[in-house]
């Protein structure tokens, strides 16, 4: 891997490190349910940026028309998200995940 | 090294340092800003990439809309941000084992496997039309359906959202504007039909005996 000429592995290397990045960030804040969303959001823009390089690398637009349903869906995930989050935390008083166990037997 | 090599670089530096700066920020606003951080390098390392749309989108979408939510979420809700870091280092071991785990099996696949140095056709074509056009013509031909399954799908997300979080003041009065609409004559009027009954006419004329009355009482 040559550090001068920026080949597709550094992209998809620099997503890689991206998405193990946010998988530690869901288990160390399991207490947080908004850092756990952010976390989320993290994961999906490290593989939109797989996507894009692909995308740009094999010249084919469809890897950048399938990162803006990427986009689209993630949006309406993250307002359907915290709108659950703060009917949660009217209910509970607390966004702990340990806290939602309503349906342990 | 050149420019462009430079900048990914940089921008790669700040984008993974904002990012393991979101997932252990002590307040959960400092983690919403790195974010917006990390958000706005990848649309950095997006235009190093020529996809100019996306990149614009994503600072308008994220940047401006889903982040601004998330802040205001943060704010709205009265948070106690103490129990946020209970069992934070206790998990620590376990979770750096499965990022290093998952890094590195990433790596080993990635390093040798994706060595492709440049991409003649992509920036052929993208430099004569322009990335935001093939765009557009991509998702306005061959991709219109699925574009319109992803509008109601932003539909469905709104009325999700709304429905989820609307709740109705019970302390406050307030009229139904649906209720009023529905409301008949015979819902509020009562027509009783009954017999003219005419009162017979006093033989003598009350002025005498209701003037003594009100003198006999003064």
């Amino acid at each position: 891997m040559n550090l001068g000429v920026i080949t597709l592995g550094h992209y998809l290397s620099l997503g890689g490190l991206l998405f193990a990045l946010s998988v530690v960030g869901i288990y160390l804040n399991r207490h947080n349910l908004i850092v756990l969303l952010m976390a989320i959001e993290l994961m999906l823009l490290a593989v939109n940026l797989n996507f894009v390089a692909f995308s740009h690398y094999l010249g084919d637009m469809q890897g950048q028309v399938f990162v803006f349903f990427i986009l689209t869906v993630a949006a309406a995930e993250s307002a359907i998200g915290l709108a659950i989050l703060v009917v949660l935390f009217r209910n509970r008083a607390s966004i702990d995940v340990q806290d939602l166990d309503a349906l342990k037997g | 090294m050149t420019t462009t090599s430079a900048l990914f670089y940089l921008f790669s530096a700040v984008l993974l340092f904002a990012g393991a700066r979101v997932i252990t920020a002590r307040s959960t606003v400092h983690a919403a800003l790195y974010l917006v951080l990390a958000f706005g390098n990848a649309a950095c390392v997006w235009l190093l990439l020529r996809a100019e749309f996306l990149a614009i989108a994503l600072v308008l979408v994220y940047v401006g809309a889903v982040m601004v939510l998330f802040l205001f979420v943060v704010m709205m809700l009265d948070l106690n941000s103490d129990s946020f870091r209970e069992g934070f280092w206790k998990h620590m071991p376990l979770a750096g084992l499965v990022g290093a785990v998952i890094a590195l099996e990433m790596a080993f696949v990635l390093i040798r496997g994706f060595d492709v140095r440049s991409a003649p056709a992509m920036a052929d074509a993208a430099s004569v039309a322009g990335n935001t056009k093939l765009l557009g013509v991509a998702i306005y031909t061959r991709y219109l359906y699925p574009l319109q399954v992803a509008a109601v799908l932003l539909l469905v997300a709104i009325i999700a959202a709304i429905s989820l979080t609307l709740r109705r003041r019970k302390d406050s009065r307030y009229i139904d504007p649906t209720e009023q609409m529905k409301a008949r004559k015979a819902d509020r009027l009562r027509i009783v039909q009954m017999k003219p009954v005419v009162e017979p006419r006093p033989a003598s004329p009350p002025d005498a005996p209701a003037g003594g009355a009100a003198g006999a009482k003064t």
